[in-house]
């Protein structure tokens, strides 16, 4: 007879915060700074196709960082809801306070119902107006919350050390190019070294008020960036992470469970519930462990640290299989 | 708490058609799901006529003239029927001026959702098929007399030349060469267009061609209004190259409509063709 466990709502809530934050901090950080012209976005995002920022409608753009399946979910909602609104009734109609609003209710919605997996994204909205002073950015959290930012603003991995160089180089009413050597140079800030972003590996665009179409988005391509970043001495790409996704890695088979990858075909510690093969119970460990070795628990998995060494077999399990489909 | 959630239809992928969204999301909001009580309805709005294009060298020209239509009523002298429907194309409707013109709105929505869902603008003819589409979808009140027959033209990036194509109430979608006309003064102005419309016009030349097109069928078809001289209302022109689409100002299009009245002066009927 089993008794389910109790948890206290608190511990719930926390638990699934803190599973939010975890996929939100492996990403890299994607700033939001306001300019004479508008609001100008940068991130550091090798792929020149899975966007991080884009276009909802005439005045407003999406930003976000954490897992691409969700915000690219939440993203195509917004141009879904602001295409019927602007539809139905009229251009002028579609607000950045509108979409930020059904972001936070779906967001929230979806943090405190039990049955589903909160969504590990973090997502700014911004909408230009016609004066800096009318410019609106907006940023969702995970669980629905929402802050009406000015300046600049900072989400994914290292936005800590990232807002903080910025707090201290931003000004605001900058140009659009000091704006950005601003952004760019806080992207490339961390607490060892100040690294220079290849040109090609940045994605920027930005909300334009002077632009004479109605749509006001507009990405900045590499040649411009080019051009406008100009000469900053030699550039060094980031270490991959674990959001890039490399061409050609399919799930991993090194032997060794890696809590940050879902798709290892390894368990480490914990056993597999029958053999693959015969699909018989494995037999039933020693009731009491050899007394020279005294039990150790596992050390906690490191988030963030792909490849990390596999955890020590607890004494009394069976190894974990070397290759997947080996017995 | 459960109900302020965005839908779940929203969220779930797959069309990047705005259209097949509204179908499933709000059917209500779309033109052709209208239900009108049987028998003809023709008569009870106004009706938008002749618009013409032509392709040159390097682009296309759309232009339409003014004047919508109930019966014999002229229900508004300065309807606008050439819209852009987004950077490098242009739709121009006849028929029914209400469904028209929210059937074009639809068309501009559904061009710029595609673009914005998949980060590319689809094809010329993904364009085009796609207006037909819509059109087959209204065939319902088409055959109740609220018909809508858009002219589409555009400049194609990837075969580098303006392309027009025309439709009918079903659907059928069929591409043009050089130029073509459609509404009730469509005869006329296809016509002049035969005589008037050479290989080698450029810009102001293609334009200039469809405004004496657009003047022939004003003289004869009594629905296509004419260049009005004493309001200084002209026919909307759109010109689309490889740099993208412009609505013609104003005042270009009336300089060149005033050029067109002062030769007719001399010769009503227009330039004579040479007859070899």
């Amino acid at each position: 007879m089993s008794m389910p466990f109790y948890v206290s709502p608190e511990q719930l809530m926390k638990d699934r915060a803190d599973f939010a934050r975890k996929g939100i901090a492996r990403g890299r950080s994607v700033i939001a700074i306001q300019y004479a012209d508008g609001i100008l976005f940068v991130s550091e995002n090798p792929s020149q196709a899975l966007h991080k920022v884009s276009e909802i409608y005439d005045r407003i753009a999406f930003a976000a960082v954490g897992r691409y399946n969700e915000f690219e979910n939440l993203r195509i909602a917004g141009v879904r809801l602001a295409d019927m609104r602007g539809y139905a009734y009229d251009r002028r109609d579609v607000t950045g306070r509108g979409l930020a609003n059904a972001y936070a209710q779906t967001l929230g919605t979806i943090f405190s119902s039990g049955g589903e997996k909160p969504y590990e994204v973090e997502i700014f909205v911004a909408e230009v107006g016609d004066t800096p002073e009318s410019d609106q950015l907006y940023r969702l959290t995970y669980d629905g919350q929402v802050a009406d930012e000015h300046g600049y603003a900072v989400m994914g991995g290292a936005a800590d050390v990232v807002a903080g160089h910025l707090a201290e180089h931003y000004v605001a009413g900058a140009s659009l190019a000091d704006a950005l050597r601003v952004a760019v140079a806080a992207l490339g800030h961390s607490e060892s070294e100040d690294r220079v972003i290849p040109a090609g590996d940045l994605e920027v665009a930005a909300l334009d008020r002077t632009r004479s179409q109605p749509r006001k988005f507009l990405r900045l391509r590499e040649a411009r960036l080019t051009e406008i970043l100009g000469g900053r001495g030699s550039e060094q790409a980031d270490a991959p992470a674990p959001e890039d996704a490399l061409a050609g890695s399919g799930p991993r088979h090194s032997g060794q469970d890696d809590p940050a990858d879902p798709t290892d075909q390894v368990s480490g510690a914990t056993p597999p519930l029958e053999d693959p093969v015969t699909g018989e119970p494995p037999v039933a460990p020693p009731a009491t462990p050899p007394a020279s070795e005294p039990p150790v628990a596992p050390p906690p998995p490191q988030p963030g640290q792909p490849g990390a060494p596999g955890q020590p077999t607890a004494p009394g399990t069976p190894p974990p299989p070397t290759e997947p489909g080996q017995v | 708490m459960g109900d302020s959630r965005l839908p779940a239809s929203f969220m779930t992928p797959g069309t990047s058609s705005f259209a097949d969204f509204l179908g499933v999301q709000a059917p209500d909001l779309l033109p052709s799901r209208r239900a009108v009580p049987a028998g003809a309805a023709g008569d009870l709005a106004p009706h938008g006529t002749t618009i013409v294009a032509a392709t040159f060298e390097g682009g296309v020209v759309m232009a339409g003239d003014r004047r919508a239509t109930m019966g014999n009523i002229i229900a508004q002298r300065d309807i606008q029927k050439v819209f852009p429907a987004d950077e490098y194309s242009v739709v121009g409707i006849a028929g029914t001026a209400g469904l028209a013109v929210e059937m074009v709105r639809l068309f501009q929505t559904e061009l710029e959702h595609y673009e914005k869902i998949e980060g590319t603008t689809l094809s010329m003819d993904g364009k085009a098929n796609r207006l037909a589409a819509l059109i087959r979808a209204n065939l319902g009140l088409a055959m109740q007399g609220l018909a809508v027959v858009p002219l589409f033209a555009g400049y194609d990036l990837a075969a580098d030349q303006g392309r027009i194509f025309s439709y009918d109430v079903t659907g059928g979608r069929y591409e043009e060469t050089a130029f073509h006309s459609v509404g009730s003064g469509s005869l006329f102005a296809r016509g002049s267009l035969k005589k008037l419309y050479r290989d080698d016009l450029d810009a102001e030349g293609a334009v200039t061609a469809v405004i004496q097109a657009l003047y022939d069928a004003a003289d004869d078809d009594s629905a296509t209004g004419g260049p009005d001289i004493t309001r200084r209302i002209f026919p909307v022109v759109h010109v689309i190259t490889a740099d993208g689409g412009v609505h013609m100002p104003d005042d270009q299009v009336a300089a060149i409509a005033d050029r067109i009245l002062a030769a007719r002066m001399e010769r009503p009927d227009g330039p004579a063709a040479s007859l070899t």
